[in-house]
């Protein structure tokens, strides 16, 4: 119990000016909380709202079948539009990866100022490029007066997926100490040497990371596919120069028909296509912390 | 090309009477910037063949700077200029058409912080020499370097395990034993035990003894007992201010160790030496 004259010599408890300070940190820390609740509630939201809808048809045969023939009331299956969107991504990595690479190579380890700065401004412009405009050039330069074809669906990927992986490479190739660098260079090493035996090796977890997520971005990027390759038939379709089925259109097409059982399977498919995008998030983060416990010591 | 340069006489006393010293660095009016700073002006050394030469001074006045001319790894520094002539073996190593990578093959380079890659022992050590071609023979030679380092009775049954599981000491002798893998002609060190415990410490001190009678070994150290140490020749280098007011380093005095510790001509090195400044 303190006694009256130690309460006047010190007051720890603080003057009403100290009393608002606190209620307004309080305040500022409430509202903080409860914006990244609702972040969190949101995601739950949109998870929960595609699969309490889909979750119904969800079956082997539904993941493995071909597409239902129109106004079917079977409900066929999306076996082909899972492999094909596996093909067209698949063949978009292939373009994006080295390409995205080479750019993060080049601006971090051997650019001057003078071809940096406009790159990395043409790099970064990439990223905010609506896919909508990706597409109408994709469909301007290659469909236009030729057939719709996966290729050129790829290719439309592969744009949204370069400046993604050159980003992530590029965050990765920084955390590369500096010190790697010039152990060996002074061993007698070339510029090249370095990057392609020490800095690229160590980088190597962070960019397969980078990549997964591109790959993660891509395979839901329904714009450039809507006019490359948005007309396709029911069946498995591994011939990239044809139309390749894909999930993002059909979840699209689907959505827009008059009949109750399409919409039923547009939530099917849309929950799997969903599925695949947070798993194959989850994973690469889970991968990009370890490789950066590696690299980084 | 490339010849291996290794001494003949490996029964240099430890304080070689001048006449039989053989000079490799050979450094004339070296002035070293970044931009419009002035790391170090008006340096004159010899850096003689088989000796330790250790370089002393307070914190910025340029003896890493003054070590990393040697083996140009300034290079890598955006807004670096050197001035002056730096000669090896009379070669002037910022002459035209010299190649930096052959400079750094045979002055090799062991750094402040142990700085392994995220490789295995071996691929560490074995990494150079393959790039270089020398390819042949690798298990002796990595064997050989891990010997010369002191280090292969501590990982001859882990090669294949990473070399960034390994102890501070141990990484800083791997870091050794890639520099000499190469057989390289001289060694630079710059603060090489800094970053590590007395006992690491002594470890490479020791080492640097062996060393010397195949290498020439520079090294950096604000440690004057490590200086005291380990170095046959010291250069003691200082902080000065010119007219204009910018401050740069100089070397101050450069003898056999013994005299520049126990007599030095220098009030500025006395200062120093008998823990007055710096």
């Amino acid at each position: 119990m303190a006694t009256v004259e130690q309460a006047l010599k010190i007051d720890l408890r603080g003057d009403a000016r100290l009393r608002r300070r606190k209620l307004v940190n309080r305040l500022a820390e409430a509202i903080a909380i409860l914006s990244a609740a609702a972040a969190v509630a949101l995601l739950v939201w949109v998870v929960w709202a595609v699969a309490e809808r889909g979750a119904s048809l969800i079956s082997w045969s539904f993941l493995t079948g071909d597409l239902p023939i129109p106004f079917s009331t079977e409900v066929g299956g999306i076996g082909p539009l899972i492999v094909g969107s596996a093909v067209l991504v698949g063949i978009a990595t292939l373009i994006a990866l080295p390409v995205g690479v080479l750019i993060a190579l080049f601006l971090e380890e051997f650019a001057g100022n003078w071809l940096r700065v406009p790159i990395q401004l043409a790099i970064d412009l990439m990223v905010g490029l609506p896919s909508v405009i990706i597409a109408v050039f994709i469909f301007g330069t290659l469909v236009y007066g030729h057939a719709e074809n996966g290729l050129a669906g790829s290719f439309g990927l592969a744009i949204v997926m370069l400046p993604l992986i050159t980003r992530a490479t590029q965050e990765v190739l920084r955390l590369v100490p500096r010190e790697q660098r010039e152990g060996a260079l002074a061993l007698g090493a070339s510029r090249w040497r370095t990057v392609v035996g020490i800095i690229l090796p160590a980088s190597l977890g962070g960019i397969l990371t980078g990549t997964v997520l591109a790959v993660a971005r891509a395979v839901g990027e329904t714009a450039p596919l809507l006019f490359a390759t948005g007309i396709f038939g029911r069946t498995m379709q591994l011939n990239p120069n044809q139309a390749v089925p894909n999930m993002p259109v059909q979840i699209f097409n689907w959505s827009e028909s008059p009949d109750p059982l399409d919409h039923k399977r547009a939530w099917a498919t849309a929950l799997v296509l969903m599925t695949l995008v947070l798993v194959m998030s989850l994973v690469a983060r889970i991968a990009l912390n370890w490789s950066r416990r590696n690299t980084t010591r | 090309m490339a010849p291996t340069m290794r001494p003949v006489d490996v029964t240099a006393p430890r304080e070689a009477a001048p006449q039989t010293r053989e000079t490799v660095f050979e450094i004339k009016d070296l002035k070293a910037s970044y931009g419009s700073n002035v790391a170090v002006r008006g340096v004159d050394l010899e850096i003689y063949r088989n000796l330790v030469t250790a370089v002393i001074g307070p914190s910025g006045c340029g003896k890493s700077t003054f070590i990393r001319c040697l083996n140009r790894m300034n290079d890598e520094v955006p807004g670096f200029r050197q001035e002056g002539k730096i000669l090896y073996h009379g070669v002037d190593l910022y002459g035209d058409g010299v190649a930096q990578v052959e400079v750094r093959r045979r002055i090799g380079m062991v750094f402040q912080r142990p700085n392994p890659f995220p490789k295995t022992i071996y691929d560490n050590v074995a990494w150079a020499p393959r790039i270089l071609g020398l390819r042949k023979n690798l298990d002796e030679r990595v064997e050989k370097a891990l010997r010369g380092a002191a280090l292969w009775d501590e990982v001859k049954d882990r090669l294949k395990k990473s070399a960034l599981a390994l102890s501070g000491g141990q990484q800083q002798r791997l870091c050794i034993a890639r520099a000499i893998a190469i057989e390289p002609e001289v060694l630079l060190l710059d603060e090489p035990a800094s970053a590590l415990d007395p006992i690491a410490t002594a470890s490479i001190e020791e080492l640097m003894h062996d060393l010397k009678t195949d290498y020439t070994l520079v090294i950096v150290t604000h440690n004057m007992q490590q200086a005291a140490r380990v170095a046959d020749r010291t250069a003691f280098f200082s902080l000065e201010v010119d007219e204009s007011g910018q401050g740069a380093g100089v070397l101050v005095e450069y003898d056999d160790t013994g005299k520049l510790f126990t007599a030095p001509s220098d009030k500025r090195t006395e200062d120093y030496v008998t823990g007055r400044f710096g």
